[in-house]
């Protein structure tokens, strides 16, 4: 019984949340891995383009609840996901077409377009701030729990509760059924299959009558699709605030580059790592301990190894000491000069 | 001979766009900006080195910024003389171990002939040993030390010097970060430097937040010492009343300007000097060397220039001066707010100064630093000026419109960023272009 209740404890604050904050690190981190291995820059406006995505669902969220359209306890939000993924696609082609076109066809070496995203990214920061504003926004409607804590107490009669978000259960499956197609999409189609080639050798790529536009294309659909359904789960599981994507790149980043950039399980593998060890770092586990430990060997304090204010801080540790250790990544990534 | 009118005539309307402030909003105002400014442009300075001279990507500017600003609270404000009852030496020698168990892993590292495997496994469990035993002796007292007067103290306090003295010791505790940092780190491709000095700068600014006993943390610090009079001084002196005569303005404006005017004064002065040493290097051998090692490190590297060293070098000279001016930040400020550091106002912003100045050319970082400081600022009346032009035929009451003028404030960040993409596009040297020697 004492050892169910840990491990319950365990799942409810550890296994659950690691598992919802790195399907959504790992969608943010894909969408960074793809467009650093078709277009070979690091994009920091990443971040902005899953805050567009976010914002392009809460209006249209708001403009369903104002008229009254429901779909019971389903949250608002994922119905209308499909057409804020439309509205980012369209948003990251234009800038494509405006911003990064120029520096492509130049043939720019990749800090230039790395500076050049970073305009793009106070841009997008600005517009987005000037549409929406910079408050807190809460757009989750529709059923709050799958599992109550209570409820479970009930069922099993153990000590500790455990309960499950529908925002957690909504983002690991969505996350599973995305990676499930784009695995699909780039290893068995022909146009993913393009894709990596072109990704490869850009000139054997070009020579074999691949069009570079289309896989441009293909891959801003792609990028933006991610940042968009990535953003929104994010913001449905915490709240929406758009100072906070700025943050969120950073740790995207670390899990991108953990994995290996350029290799898309490593950007899936990273995000959970990054998750996992934030929340392993910061936990407390003076309950855990209480129930495996007999009573007069239970040590004073939180037992925590880092104080939870790090929590971020965690990510951007393990960030550093990847680039000094293994620079390539948990799997060997893609260098580009 | 063009390109020094060029310059003149850039630096004048850049004065004149001040001064258009002052007659019109108010010349407190504008020697506010103005101080700002040149804050901004030493810092462009620090990174136009790195970046113009030598191609190194530092986005550490923040972290720099802020231990130029904890160098403020170590040595100019006065001690807490409890603290050191409590056993402020224990947190010294705590982390002295740890940085023990570091070099000591290090060595295992570097020295040992066990196998790969065997030397990860040891380094871990020597990391995590140091770590575990700074965290006994340390927890306590900093524990103590936070609980005395935690409202007006709470942290141990600094040195009582006179806080200009901070600013050359906040430009080696940059330096000093900085080789550590670029030791480690230098190797790296350009974005991988880029990431990883973003990441390093944010955990720093992470501890100054967290460890109170250190900077207090979010509960700031306040009324750090000037190193020019205060107001209160100056309105009882009957010089600035006299001056208040004079110009006919009140007393209570008059004597900000006063301060304002000094901090100036001493500002101006160290922005030239570092502006001359900075001038200097770029002309001697040594700048020579550096833009060679940037434009073809192959082959300086083929002609016997010891690339990792110079690029340290100018990581730590350029990370230093950032430091140097993120004191003076600190002090103009008078307190120190961990918060304020954001990636996006310290780190990104100066770069746009450096890449709309011109990289490569120090007079270019500092009309960078001025131009972007200064719609950094006034773009926020500007674009609410502009909002209000646009829905001047929409009646007051609309919802459109009330939510626009609330927002009119963000367009400075697209402002900035649009600046930036076209500068990066249609005049991508700058300003001021880099001089071709």
């Amino acid at each position: 019984m004492e050892f169910l209740n840990s491990f319950i404890l365990i799942t409810n604050y550890i296994i659950i949340p690691g598992l919802t904050y790195g399907s959504q690190l790992a969608l943010g981190a894909l969408g960074i891995t793809i467009v650093y291995t078709v277009l070979r820059f690091s994009n920091f406006a990443h971040g902005e383009f899953m805050s567009f995505g976010t914002m392009s669902t809460i209006l249209l969220t708001w403009a369903l609840i104002d008229s009254n359209i429901k779909f019971g306890t389903f949250p608002t939000a994922i119905i209308v996901l499909p057409f804020s993924i439309i509205f980012t696609i369209i948003y990251c082609l234009l800038v494509d077409k405006f911003v990064f076109k120029f520096y492509r066809q130049q043939k720019s070496k990749s800090v230039i377009a790395l500076i050049v995203s970073i305009g793009v990214m106070f841009f997008t920061g600005g517009l987005i701030r000037f549409i929406i504003g910079p408050g807190d926004k809460n757009f989750m409607d529709g059923e709050r729990f799958i599992l109550k804590a209570k409820d479970f107490k009930m069922l099993t009669g153990l000590d500790e509760g455990l309960t499950i978000k529908s925002t957690q259960g909504v983002t690991i499956i969505l996350t599973i059924l995305l990676v499930i197609i784009l695995f699909w999409f780039l290893n068995k189609t022909k146009t993913g299959k393009s894709m990596r080639a072109y990704s490869d050798n850009q000139e054997l790529a070009l020579l074999s009558g691949i069009n570079p536009e289309r896989i441009v294309l293909i891959t801003w659909i792609i990028t933006g699709t991610l940042a968009c359904v990535a953003g929104t789960l994010y913001g449905l599981d915490k709240s929406y605030k758009p100072f906070t994507y700025l943050h969120l790149v950073l740790p995207i980043f670390a899990a991108a580059i953990v994995g290996g950039v350029g290799n898309p399980i490593g950007a899936i593998i990273g995000g959970f790592v990054i998750s996992f060890s934030e929340l392993l770092i910061t936990f407390a586990y003076k309950k855990f301990f209480f129930y495996i430990l007999p009573d007069n060997f239970l040590p004073d304090g939180l037992l925590q190894i880092l104080s939870t204010d790090y929590k971020i801080a965690v990510s951007f540790i393990i960030l550093v000491l990847v680039l000094l250790i293994k620079p390539t990544g948990i799997y060997k990534g893609k260098i580009i000069e | 001979m063009q390109d020094k009118q060029h310059i003149i005539l850039l630096f004048l309307s850049m004065f004149i766009l001040i001064a258009f402030v002052g007659f019109f909003q108010s010349w407190n105002l504008a020697l506010n900006i103005f101080n700002l400014c040149i804050i901004s442009s030493i810092m462009s300075l620090g990174i136009n080195i790195q970046w113009g001279n030598a191609g190194i990507v530092n986005f550490g500017v923040m972290g720099f910024a802020a231990l130029g600003g904890l160098a403020n609270i170590i040595v100019s404000m006065p001690p807490t003389a409890k603290a050191w009852d409590a056993g402020a030496i224990y947190i010294l020698i705590g982390i002295i171990i740890f940085i023990l168990s570091i070099i000591f892993s290090i060595l295992v590292w570097l020295k040992s002939r066990l196998s790969k495997k065997k030397k990860y496994i040891i380094n871990f469990l020597l990391i995590i040993l140091g770590y575990f035993l700074m965290r006994y002796i340390i927890d306590s007292p900093i524990k103590a030390i936070e609980a005395i007067e935690p409202a007006k103290t709470g942290y141990l306090g600094g040195l009582d010097l006179p806080v200009i003295i901070s600013w050359p010791i906040g430009g080696l505790l940059a330096a000093m970060i900085a080789y550590v940092i670029g030791k480690i780190s230098l190797g790296l491709r350009s974005d991988y430097l880029a990431i990883a000095t973003l990441g390093i700068s944010e955990i720093i600014i992470y501890i100054l937040k967290n460890e109170d006993w250190l900077s207090r943390g979010v509960k700031n610090v306040n009324g750090l010492p000037r190193p020019v009079p205060y107001e209160i001084d100056l309105q009882s002196e009957p010089r600035v009343l006299e001056l208040t005569k004079f110009f006919n303005i009140p007393v209570s404006e008059i004597s900000s300007i006063i301060v304002k005017l000094s901090y100036s004064c001493i500002f101006l002065l160290i922005l030239i000097g570092i502006l001359l040493l900075l001038e200097i290097a770029q002309k001697s051998p040594w700048g020579r060397m550096m833009r060679a090692i940037r434009d073809n490190e192959v082959s300086a590297n083929a002609m016997g220039k010891d690339i990792k060293t110079r690029h340290l070098q100018v990581f730590v000279i350029g990370s230093a001066i950032i430091g140097i001016a993120g004191a003076m930040l600190t002090t103009l400020d008078g307190q120190f707010t961990p918060v304020t550091y954001q990636p996006l106002r310290f780190t990104f912003l100066i770069w746009i100064m450096v890449i709309i100045g011109g990289s490569g050319n120090n007079f270019g970082s500092i009309i960078g630093g001025f131009l972007i400081w200064f719609f950094w600022v006034q773009s926020e009346p500007l674009g609410l000026w502009f909002i209000s032009q646009i829905t001047a035929y929409i009646s007051d009451t609309n919802i459109i419109k009330s939510h626009l003028l609330e927002n009119a404030a963000h367009i400075r960040l697209m402002f900035m960023g649009m600046i930036l993409l076209i500068t990066l596009r249609f005049a991508p040297k700058g300003l001021i272009p880099e001089v071709k020697r």
